[in-house]
């Protein structure tokens, strides 16, 4: 499913997102489930925040890793985290 | 209890899941409870509040994010909204697995504020009469009231029947009351043959064609409904030939504590003879976790005998499950007989051909199935 990157985004329901001290790492959370997440898809689902869309954390990354061609990345794994239904438009 | 300098210790990940059974005082009497037949007897030694504060910290700290808190009926403690309030704050995810049994608006609406992420509400037939009788209470129109509190407080309508061979044929009505209440996901697990449920196998086990059966409109309504309802279907480990990765390996992920503090590998080692499992009252969770003889026993492979110690599957499967294997063959290190490589895999078939019985009627089976209750608990308490 392709998605609209001028929507905002949140995380679905049921979802949560925290830091993991003994894992070094940002985790997914979910009913009887856990995704320990890479430090980019970290970066980016960090800046989910229920008004930014696709477009808004690009341009936010991007300010943050001036330098870094990051949009494709963000975009594919955007549409990677939404077909998993870890997030969802406003 | 220690084993000083354990070959393994630098290799133990960490827990990432634990399951309080904070009492095992239960409302229902089910015929195919998995909890331990002399349950009774943790009555008067259950942990105080503190008490399991301080062990699900422990856990916390070494890495645990998910928490069920199950039992009996976890409702039966009157502390059951500050635990889950505490262990969200804590960071973990958490679970409450409940009959619905005593769960008013007042307590939801606690729990709610406490950050409680899900609900799971069990049902045990979707015929108020056959609810009635499999948990031998009246208790089915109290269950729909509660399916309609969890609606309402927004959290998603997680449903656990348990079927068997007395409601498996009531597949589609099952599932009717399913799609009525809107739940968003509905497990439908055969009962596994543990503790109250090994007692009534007998009278609990389907036959290959109630579960084809049953498969099969559990299929239809998955093609029908789709992603809006999802359906898990499990049948008995009985009818399949390899065993279940059970609990993903022993001590590797999976804490369960019973309500007297008794830590665990599964919800079911407790039985298991030869091994003193340690007690959150005397031990933290750290050095039970890594360093107890009791979790150590069966992690690795070096414990386990033929025909799993030279079987290529031996870490897809772990050899299946230990209690099992105990229960079936006397000895806790054999492979589970589940397995079609099994010296012992006659026992597993020799039940199934016996499941293949025509179906007899309620008023044959009444007689003989074994309910969960506190009297007959008392029973095995003082075998």
């Amino acid at each position: 499913m392709s998605l609209d990157t001028s929507q905002p985004l949140k995380l679905a329901r049921q979802y949560k997102l925290q830091w993991e001290k003994v894992q070094d790492a940002w985790v997914l959370l979910y009913p009887e489930g856990m995704v320990k997440l890479t430090g980019s898809a970290g970066e980016i689902l960090t800046r989910i925040d229920g008004e930014r869309s696709a477009q808004d954390v690009i341009a936010n990354l991007q300010a943050a890793f001036p330098g870094a061609d990051l949009q494709q990345d963000v975009i594919d794994f955007l549409e990677h985290a939404h077909d998993k239904g870890w997030i969802t438009p406003v | 209890m220690t084993k000083a300098g354990s070959p393994l210790s630098d290799t133990i990940k960490p827990p990432l899941w634990v399951n309080a059974e904070i009492t095992y005082k239960c409302p229902l009497h089910c015929v195919f409870c998995y909890n331990p037949l002399n349950y009774a007897s943790t009555f008067e030694k259950e942990l105080s509040t503190a008490q399991w504060l301080k062990a699900l910290r422990e856990a916390r700290e070494l890495g645990a994010v998910q928490l069920g808190i199950s039992g009996g009926e976890p409702l039966m403690r009157d502390d059951c909204e500050e635990i889950v309030a505490e262990a969200s704050k804590m960071g973990y995810y958490v679970n409450l697995l409940t009959s619905g049994i005593g769960l008013t608006e007042e307590r939801i609406a606690a729990f709610k504020a406490g950050g409680l992420d899900q609900i799971q509400l069990s049902f045990q037939d979707s015929t108020k009469e056959m609810n009635d009788f499999l948990s031998s209470t009246r208790t089915f129109d109290l269950k729909r009231k509660v399916a309609r509190l969890i609606k309402q407080y927004d959290y998603p309508m997680v449903l656990n029947v348990v079927l068997h061979r007395l409601n498996i044929d009531h597949i589609e009505q099952i599932l009717q009351m399913a799609e009525e209440m809107e739940a968003d996901h509905v497990e439908l697990a055969n009962s596994q043959y543990y503790a109250w449920a090994l007692k009534n196998r007998e009278q609990l086990m389907p036959s290959r064609e109630q579960l084809e059966h049953a498969e099969a409109v559990c299929n239809q309504f998955r093609e029908r409904l789709g992603n809006k309802m999802k359906l898990y279907f499990v049948v008995p480990d009985y009818y399949q030939d390899r065993p279940k990765a059970c609990m993903n390996g022993w001590g590797t992920v999976f804490l369960n504590i019973a309500p007297d503090g008794l830590a665990l590998p599964c919800h079911e080692a407790r039985m298991l003879p030869g091994l003193e499992f340690p007690n959150l009252r005397d031990h933290d969770v750290r050095t039970i976790w890594y360093e107890s003889e009791a979790f150590n026993a069966y992690r690795g492979d070096s414990w386990m005998k033929e025909p799993c110690r030279s079987c290529d599957e031996k870490h897809k499967d772990f050899g299946g499950c230990r209690c099992q294997a105990y229960m079936l063959t006397g000895d806790a290190r054999n492979a589970d007989p589940v397995c079609s490589k099994s010296p012992h895999h006659s026992i597993v078939t020799d039940q199934v051909a016996l499941a293949q019985r025509a179906q007899s009627t309620d008023e044959e089976v009444r007689p003989v199935i074994i309910f969960r209750d506190d009297k007959n608990s008392r029973a095995f308490v003082d075998e």
